[in-house]
């Protein structure tokens, strides 16, 4: 390909604002992999054959998700003029009723969760849906939503992730056009800086002074990569970002890789995400077609392409080292840093590289486009922005959480989340998967950020929080991630290979009743020998479960074992 | 896998970055596992030793050297479905399958049944938390499982109770 037409990005905006207001009644079935999984599949299937049988006087596309995973499969009706409305729990029996309702210009209201007259979209676009159906819930005021701050999943549940044209019409490739067409790549980096971007895979490195290293580091063939490995079990927050709105995706890895100078751009994607992997390369496509991936991107110098590698299901190949080696084709073993992946010798081929997650990449758009002091005025003083959490487990309103960080462990679980499930009473959480820990009820006070979850015996890790009720045994919980780490433990150094072996050896021993007090001693032991000798963070961190449940629920621990 | 089919997979990966991993994974998904005369045609054709290839499929969980049954079904065992009783919905498809927990030769759990129909895995999570305990058969999800609801579901797979 060469000299690839400019983007034209105002008749693609056009476009797309014609396809999410179109002049006639539009339907949009939430299809996300839950959403689908829940019946949004047959949903769909439903409303092709109905619309299909009576002309095309109804638009039919698909929408991403919204969070609310409780409530699906949804479905968003706009009519002309009228507010966006979503409907909830869904049956493919209800569609016949829904389409004659929107032929007449109605939206069933027994079905409707809330309706939205109007949606920001962070970027600078708003979209103006309507007035009217007053009886239906204003979106703010499902409780659910209410305490959300939607930033990165400010476009999730609104627009057709399989469509450039509707990602552009909120907004979308603005920022890249201004980064490449107006600012120097130092500025770029500069701005990244200004935000206080904290990596959002788990340990809130700082974006921006990454970015500048990798910069810095000498060469001229450098790699940036995207960690969508997902490795923590209750974490599904990428996942979501890259089936509801992959261009935001494409967008902030374009931005990155000039920043920093490369021009080719990888995503290690988990292989337990089909849905993901293909939303990506439709997307990664259709930008291909709009001259905004490949050669003289914006009719600049700057030639940049991303390619899709697929993991293998491999936990600790989440762990920067051992994903290089895993992309490279080799066993995912971690080893020393340094080197580390920005110096040479450290990266991909040995090239300087630098590694973000999903959403810190998804966090760039929004950054250039309204300024890093915009960013930093999200959140508190050192851990600016948003972050989406997947609140699980045994908690009511189950789903996709973003809000700023500092807000407490309170207002998720029981403001958002509505407390346990079934009316039962909540005892912990466990954040930050098998390298996390768990949290009792009596910290709920707790803001959510890095360091302040550190504080606690715990980490922030890529934002999964299952929640755990009355009838959770937490010395159960404590065996099921080491049993965890043990399965993913690479096997090269010792301390991981055989001290989580023997931890687990005796949490199994506690949980059949033979334990002493003694083991319960050993066990504090072994974790912190582990947490201090370990070679690669699996290991440093996967005592943590035990030492939180140790710390806060010793007295289960004491009901277990022998007097 | 015939020669042609493989030499039609491998054609796609241009970069080496990913190619093994991303060859495998094909090589996996058709297959339902990787054939040692898979294995084999592709240390010669890409001049990587067998064991270097042996090395990937048995430390990767997601490649199986094992033929897998008719249907997959593969339980989560992540940590959202693990509160909501994973254990109990595994423990009943053993049941209901006749399976009795061993684990494979490569340190896997994947039991196939005596007739060949069903093959029962285990997964770390399929990022469906929110519908948890979560069971994928051949590629369908299904949430809210419990021990109740599993035999209606394996009866969309031919599975009758004897
Ligand atoms: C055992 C282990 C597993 C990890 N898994 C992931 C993962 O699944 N996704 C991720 O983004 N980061 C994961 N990380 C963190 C990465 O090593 C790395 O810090 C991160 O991708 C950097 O991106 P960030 O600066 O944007 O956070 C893992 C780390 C360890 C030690
Ligand atoms: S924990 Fe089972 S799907 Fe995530």
């Amino acid at each position: 390909m060469t000299g690839a037409a400019e983007a034209d990005l105002p008749a693609r905006e056009a476009a797309g604002l014609r396809k999410l207001k179109p002049d006639r009644p539009r339907i949009a079935v939430g299809l996300a992999t839950c959403g689908a999984a829940m019946g949004g599949d047959r949903v769909y299937r439903r409303f092709q054959e109905i619309i299909g049988a009576g002309g095309d006087d109804i638009m039919l596309t698909k929408t991403g998700c919204i969070g609310y995973c409780r409530e699906e499969p949804q479905v968003n009706i706009t009519i002309p003029g009228r507010p966006l409305v979503i409907l909830h729990r869904v049956d493919a029996d209800d569609v016949e009723e829904i389409v004659t309702a929107v032929r007449a210009g109605e939206v069933p209201y027994e079905m409707a969760l809330c309706r939205v007259p109007s949606w920001d979209h962070v970027t600078g676009t708003t979209v103006e849906y309507g007035g009217g159906f007053d009886r239906i819930p204003l979106y703010q005021d499902v409780r659910f939503f209410s305490h959300q701050k939607k930033v990165v999943l400010r476009n999730a549940g609104f627009i057709n992730p399989e469509d450039i044209d509707e990602y552009i019409a909120v907004g979308g490739y603005a920022a890249a056009k201004t980064a490449l067409t107006e600012m120097e790549p130092d500025a770029v980096v500069a701005e990244v800086e200004r935000s206080g971007l904290r990596g959002r895979g788990g340990a809130g490195f700082p974006t921006g002074l990454k970015w500048r290293i990798t910069r810095k580091a000498p060469g001229d063939e450098k790699y940036i990569i995207c960690n969508a490995d997902e490795g923590d079990p209750g974490a599904y927050m990428n996942r979501n970002e890259m089936e509801s709105d992959p261009h935001m995706l494409i967008e902030g890895m374009i931005i990155g890789a000039y920043a920093i100078g490369a021009r080719e751009g990888l995503i290690y994607l988990r292989a337990e995400y089909p849905l993901a992997i293909r939303r990506l390369e439709l997307a990664i496509a259709q930008a291909r077609t709009c001259g905004l991936l490949g050669e003289r991107i914006f009719g600049t110098g700057f030639d940049f392409e991303i390619r899709i590698v697929t993991g293998a299901g491999a936990f600790v190949c989440g762990e920067s080292t051992a994903l290089i080696a895993s992309i490279e084709g080799r066993t995912g073993r971690p080893h020393p840093r340094p080197p580390r992946l920005t110096d040479i010798g450290g990266g991909l081929w040995k090239k300087p590289t630098d590694l973000n997650n999903v959403e810190t990449w998804c966090n760039v758009p929004v950054i250039i486009q309204n300024g890093g002091d915009w960013y930093a005025r999200i959140g508190t003083e050192k851990n600016t922005g948003t972050k989406v959490f997947s609140l699980v487990g045994k908690v009511d309103r189950v789903g996709l959480v973003e809000v700023p960080l500092g807000t407490s462990l309170n207002t998720i679980v029981f403001d958002i989340g509505n407390g346990g499930s079934q009316g039962k009473k909540v005892k912990a959480v466990q954040t930050g998967g098998p390298s996390g820990g768990c949290i009792p009820v009596r910290l709920f006070d707790t803001p959510v950020d890095y360091e302040n979850l550190n504080r606690v015996g715990s980490i922030m890790g890529s934002g999964g929080i299952v929640v755990m009720d009355e009838e959770t045994n937490m010395v159960d919980i404590a065996r099921y991630f080491v049993n965890f780490a043990t399965g993913e433990s690479c096997g090269k150094c010792v301390p991981c290979r055989e001290g989580l072996k023997h931890t687990l050896l005796l949490l199994n021993k506690i949980m059949a009743g033979k334990g002493t007090e003694k083991d319960l001693d050993t066990l504090g032991l072994l974790a912190d020998t582990i947490q201090k000798t370990s070679l690669c963070g699996l290991g440093q961190l996967a005592p943590n479960p035990v030492l939180t449940t140790l710390a806060y629920f010793r007295e289960e621990y004491g009901a277990l074992v022998k007097k | 896998m015939d020669e042609k089919t493989l030499d039609d997979v491998i054609s796609r990966y241009d970069s080496p970055s990913g190619r093994l991993l991303g060859i495998l994974g094909e090589i996996q998904n058709r297959e339902g596992y990787v054939p040692r005369d898979a294995l084999e045609m592709l240390s010669a054709k890409l001049d990587v030793r067998l064991s270097q290839l042996y090395g990937l499929v048995t430390f990767y969980s997601f490649f199986s050297l094992k033929p897998v049954g008719d249907h997959v079904i593969t339980v989560c065992m992540g940590t959202a479905c693990h509160v909501r009783g994973a254990v109990e919905v595994l423990a009943a498809l053993e049941q209901l399958l006749g399976i009795e927990d061993e684990a494979t030769q490569d340190g896997k759990f994947s039991v196939t049944t005596e007739d060949n129909r069903f093959t029962l895995e285990i997964a770390r999570c399929f990022g469906a938390c929110s519908m948890a305990p979560v069971v994928e058969i051949d590629g369908n999800l299904y949430g809210y499982v419990t021990p109740e609801t599993l035999p209606g579901i394996l009866g969309n797979y031919g599975w009758r109770e004897s």
